[in-house]
């Protein structure tokens, strides 16, 4: 149930891309943060809530061959480190492609897809992973 | 008057041909293009379900024109997919777009026309004042049983449009619906495949119902087919919509841009709604267009529908168009079809 509940909290923010920007030093952060960790006081009051646009670019990956059970249909699959335009850093599968597609520096847009479900009779858990452009 | 303010689709990006289904069934390909005229389907990636393709969809309708998604006021999502047996996958679109709290929202179920249904329902809303906008989405993930006819047909795919009264790229002139109780098609509660009356899924079930509420839209609308510039049907097959036009006076440059079934398959509650969004990939401002849905079970949906001149001012290809949508593909075998659609069934720990 505690797993429920927090899958449930950060349902927005996994759902929309939906991070925090700093109006103090105008960095954005994904995923949201209370404080602006380099204005720190500074940014008290000053976090406003950002909906990324979803497009980044590919800054590293890694090919999992030996994954868990619920990517057995979708393994070998690609996580990778995405730059997003608005500055954070994403670590995402990227899906609907060859392996040997995906090459660094190449563009991403984020897609809604099922990150897993808790077996046959628990919920479904919904978020960003990237497709290739 | 209201009509459709934005629309946006979604086709996932994996294909198999019939000449592979038939391969591992033992069945004449030639036989089965011939006789369906489907010369390819679309099939979900493992991780995609109508919710996914749902929000997609209504994502790339909300990147064509860029409206507040708190001024949303109902979602409606038709299916017999739907992922959950109980608990709507309009709320999960609705988190996923960003609504505000206070929202008509729910899951609709008419075998193909559900999603036809939710666009009368909430074009009904907007002209009663009850919302500024209400998004309407048909989607599917349909299943055929293995070695069924229905296998080489059923597929995957969705649209949705906003419907509203301010700056509509479309006007729903009239619509109007019919509906009779007919044994054409069913699944039980609990079955993953469905069930077909094969010989009422002709005549009885989609002619009459198609055929009649193309007619009864026509006499309403004092039109008669050379009128239209477009016309769109529910697509079961590439062989079904063709001979609905047909039989109602159409011509083929009329129905060739809406008939998507041939390179995607039957996306069921997707299907005349996608067909419609591909008309309005292409259409240009003064377009007259017929719409007409179909639910097994039975009933249509009719749609007369006037393109205004505010689809020039809109950048269709903001979001992918269906165009794209048929050139951008990945080919899979019947194995890695039946692994992604989980007709191959893995024990515990595996999966
Ligand atoms: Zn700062």
């Amino acid at each position: 149930m505690g797993q429920l509940s927090r899958f449930w909290r950060e349902s927005e923010h996994r759902y929309r891309l939906l991070g925090t920007r700093c109006e103090n030093c105008g960095r954005v952060y994904f995923p949201p943060r209370e404080v602006c960790p380099t204005c720190h006081r500074e940014s008290i009051g000053k976090m406003k809530d950002l909906e990324l646009s979803g497009e980044g670019v590919i800054e590293s990956f890694t090919v999992v061959h030996e994954a868990p059970p619920r990517f057995s249909r979708q393994k070998p699959y690609v996580l990778a480190l995405i730059k997003m335009e608005e500055g954070p850093m994403i670590t995402g599968q990227i899906v609907d492609c060859d392996p040997s597609e995906v090459e660094i520096g190449k563009h991403v847009h984020a897609v809604f897809r099922r990150m897993g479900e808790d077996g046959d009779t628990g919920v479904i858990v919904y978020g960003y992973k990237f497709a290739l452009d | 008057m209201s009509g459709i303010v934005t629309y946006g689709s979604y086709i996932p990006r994996y294909r198999i041909k019939p000449d592979e289904i038939a391969r591992v069934w033992g069945e004449n390909p030639e036989h089965i293009k011939n006789g369906i005229y489907i010369l390819s389907k679309s099939v979900p990636a493992p991780d995609e379900d109508v919710a996914t393709i749902s929000v997609e969809a209504a994502r790339n309708a909300l990147k064509r024109k860029k409206i507040d998604p708190k001024e949303i006021g109902a979602i409606y999502v038709g299916s017999e997919s739907h992922p959950y047996a109980v608990k709507p996958t309009a709320t999960i679109v609705g988190s996923a777009i960003g609504v505000d709290f206070s929202l008509f929202a729910a899951d609709y179920e008419f075998a193909c026309k559900a999603g036809t249904a939710g666009m009368q329902n909430v074009k009904a809303m907007v002209d009663a004042g009850m919302i500024k906008y209400g998004l309407a989405i048909g989607a599917d993930t349909s299943q055929g049983a293995p070695g069924d006819a229905l296998e080489y047909s059923a597929s995957a795919g969705g649209t949705a449009f906003v419907i509203g009264k301010d700056d509509t790229i479309a006007e729903i002139n009239s619509t109007l619906s019919v509906a009779s109780d007919t044994p054409d098609f069913w699944r039980r509660e609990g079955q993953p495949y469905p069930s077909h009356g094969e010989r009422f899924t002709g005549e009885p079930a989609y002619f009459r119902h198609v055929v009649t509420a193309a007619k009864m839209m026509m006499e309403r609308m004092e039109t008669q087919p050379k009128d239209y510039d477009y016309v769109v049907f529910h697509q079961p097959n590439g062989k079904f919509p063709t001979r609905a036009a047909k039989m109602l006076g159409f011509e083929e440059k009329q129905y060739k841009d809406g008939l998507l079934t041939p390179y995607i398959g039957n996306t069921y509650s997707g299907s005349m709604m996608t067909g419609l969004s591909s008309i309005l990939d292409v259409s240009k401002p003064g377009d007259h267009i017929l719409a007409v849905s179909f639910g097994s079970g039975a009933g249509s949906d009719a749609f007369d529908i006037t393109v205004t001149d505010r689809i020039e001012e809109m950048d269709r290809n903001r979001a992918p168009t269906i165009k794209k949508m048929l050139e951008n593909v990945r080919w899979v075998d019947y194995a890695i079809y039946a692994k992604y659609k989980k007709k191959i069934i893995v024990g515990d720990g595996i999966e």
